[in-house]
């Protein structure tokens, strides 16, 4: 069951919908900088998940921790991360947040307390209910907050990660965004319980499953769940279901996805979804929408504008930073 | 001055940097009241309360994954495995996570992983691996075996106060075997990277670490006295980084190497010890450099295949007259 959304106001609504806006726009430009063969390696984008990355990552406060996966440049730009660093990082530049050294959106950015990821699926999980243990040691009432995908939640990590943090009563908040697809496997071969967060009750913490297209519902969600760890109620799991509306990356055509599945999705996008709801609500008309829509436009072209312009790191850095001083 | 055992010497630095640094805490299974599998956390929980001497459930993983994560923001884990052989099933969060978070993202990650290793007690397969040559394939994390309780206080000490993290093998078979008189609270801190020259000698130099420093001492008293031979020992300490000036002036000194560890041969320190002279000191040497190491296979458990399989002094003493004699 979903929180109720009328805890989110309409800033928040605004917000929500910039962002996911954003995402779109940044990621499309991503593709088309991936085909004109400037972006190198896989480009995975989130299109169909946005809504629960961009409300994951907007659910948390400054001093929170975000650890991003491969699906979750929205999470980033919800959490304050510039479409610029982005696209420094995807075109491999020197003045990048991994001067060149990591790939994809794999960066951490210790002012806005983002954690990147490794490719490792669930390996992050372990490591976010560490800072969150390490947080609680310390004090600090923060909260960290991890997604997986429906096909990485059967990682032996997720299971070690997930019960350490509920023995620990661990300030930690694990989202699933069970997009129906993990890369070519369907979710049936992925697993066959009825719902992946009905594994919360083996590990004795509550388990939610909610409409992951639905932005105000899992803001709402995700926020009490920050809420509880933060009040020493320990980790929750949150399964959001949404699907990939694309291939598994920019090279992936996805020929095996049904069909029928991607057509019902296509009527829940989450960013049209939200849209119709704010315009009904009287948040939202067609110039508002024109005025940010132009302004997240400028924004990307300036930035693509800037990275391409940026320097490329030098050869030598590949042998420097290996050890820490 | 008092005598203490290798373990106590681990228990000592343990304790020492827990009052020295707050930001020090203890993780791993039954680690608390029970005071770990080999005792060596005993009385730690007492002096220091659950939160710093902290029990886990059984995930190896999440034990070295939630290390990464206290360390990011600031702590400085010490994980323990109960025995090194574990270590396997925490092995992507060592080589994934913990050894490239500073290269990609320039945060230090200062965790401890204390190992438990080594055979010799009967222990079978599944607990009595050396897993070092592993790590120390990896780039990004750091190495140490020591071989005495000075080493294994000092090189703890300073494991927990390096930025990076350490895998730390501690040998079991030396826990309670081996005494040292040191001074009491002392704070000598052993540096990472640097080699102990052990005996020096004048006919051949047995290059080593961890077990193994004790049976080429016995080695080489008995090469001593049947074949008049003075033996110089290196202790390597370190095997991430390795000391490649202390292995390169004990060739200067002897021209002689054979080159001893516990773990099996192939692909393990020598083979990188080796490669090391080979490329820089190809023209002191008299002799081919020799390897002595278990056999490849896994640790067996009968008493008779587990002598067969382990290096000693007998095999030691068979190498070192193959390069004198070549
Ligand atoms: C441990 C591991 N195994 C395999 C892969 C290769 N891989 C990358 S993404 C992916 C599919 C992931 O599916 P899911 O977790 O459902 O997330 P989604 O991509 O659908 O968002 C696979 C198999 C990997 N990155 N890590």
């Amino acid at each position: 069951m979903p929180a109720k959304t009328d805890v989110v106001s309409n800033e928040i609504k605004l917000q929500l919908y910039s962002l996911l806006y954003k995402t779109r726009a940044t990621e499309d430009r991503i593709i088309a900088l991936y085909r004109q063969g400037r972006i190198m390696g896989g480009v995975y984008t989130g299109r169909g998940v946005e809504a629960t990355t961009v409300a994951a990552g907007l659910a948390l406060e400054k001093q929170d921790y975000l650890f991003p996966i491969h699906r979750d440049l929205g999470a980033h730009l919800a959490k304050g991360q510039s479409v610029l660093n982005i696209l420094l990082q995807y075109l491999g530049r020197g003045n990048s947040l991994t001067k060149g050294k990591d790939s994809g959106i794999h960066m951490s950015d210790t002012t806005l307390n983002i954690i990147g990821n490794v490719s490792h699926l669930g390996a992050m999980i372990p490591v976010a209910v560490g800072v969150a243990m390490a947080k609680k040691m310390q004090n600090e009432k923060v909260v960290t907050l991890n997604f997986i995908g429906e096909g990485g939640s059967n990682i032996g990590d997720f299971h070690e990660g997930l019960n350490f943090a509920a023995v620990h009563k661990a300030p930690f908040v694990l989202v699933i965004e069970n997009n129906q697809y993990a890369y070519s496997t369907p979710a049936h071969k992925e697993y066959v319980c009825n719902r992946l967060s009905d594994r919360a009750q083996g590990y004795g913490i509550p388990g939610y499953h909610i409409d992951g297209t639905d932005a105000l519902g899992v803001y709402a969600t995700i926020k009490k769940a920050i809420e509880d760890a933060r009040n020493g109620k320990g980790p929750s799991l949150i399964e959001c279901l949404s699907m990939r509306m694309v291939g598994h990356s920019a090279h992936d055509d996805a020929f095996y996805v049904d069909k029928e599945q991607m057509k019902k999705y296509e009527k829940k996008d989450p960013f049209l979804r939200l849209e119709q709801v704010l315009r009904k609500e009287g948040l939202l008309d067609d110039k508002q929408i024109k005025r940010i829509q132009d302004t997240i436009d400028k924004e990307i072209e300036q930035a693509t504008d800037i990275a391409l312009n940026s320097p490329l790191p030098e050869a030598h850095w590949a042998a420097e930073g290996v050890y820490a001083e | 001055m008092a005598e203490i055992t290798y373990l106590q010497a681990i228990t000592e630095a343990l304790r020492e940097e827990m009052q020295r640094d707050e930001k020090v805490f203890l993780l791993g299974e039954d680690i608390g009241i029970y005071g770990g599998a080999f005792k060596v956390t005993k009385g730690l929980y007492e002096e220091f309360g659950q939160a710093r001497v902290m029990d886990t459930p059984i995930s190896e993983s999440a034990i070295i994954g939630v290390a990464v994560g206290a360390a990011l923001v600031g702590m400085r884990p010490v994980a323990e495995m109960q025995f090194a052989d574990f270590i396997t099933v925490g092995f992507s969060q060592l080589v994934t996570n913990a050894a490239t978070m500073h290269y990609r993202y320039g945060i230090p990650v200062p965790i401890v992983v204390r190992a438990p290793s080594g055979g010799g007690i009967h222990g079978g397969a599944f607990h009595s691996k050396n897993p070092e040559a592993w790590f120390v394939h990896q780039p990004g994390l750091k190495v140490v075996a020591p071989s005495t309780p000075a080493d294994a206080k000092g090189l703890l000490k300073a494991a927990i106060r390096d930025n990076n993290p350490v895998l730390y093998f501690e040998n079991k078979f030396l826990y309670r075997r081996i005494k040292e008189k040191l001074p009491e609270g002392d704070d000598v801190v052993v540096p990472i990277g640097k080699a102990r020259l052990v005996k020096p000698g004048r006919h051949v130099s047995l290059i080593t670490y961890g077990s193994m420093v004790h049976a080429c001492l016995q080695a080489a008293e008995i090469l001593n006295e049947q074949d008049q031979l003075d033996v110089e020992i290196l202790d390597l300490r370190t095997l991430q980084p390795l000391d490649k000036e202390a292995v390169l002036s004990t060739v200067e000194r002897t021209s002689r190497v054979v080159i001893v560890h516990e773990a099996n041969l192939t692909a393990g320190i020598g083979a990188e010890v080796a490669a090391l002279i080979s490329d820089n000191g190809f023209e002191m040497l008299d002799a081919p450099i020799k390897r002595v190491a278990a056999l490849d296979t896994p640790t067996p458990y009968a008493p008779v295949l587990e002598e067969y399989f382990m290096p000693n002094p007998e095999k030691i003493i068979v190498a070192v007259r193959q390069v004198i004699h070549f």
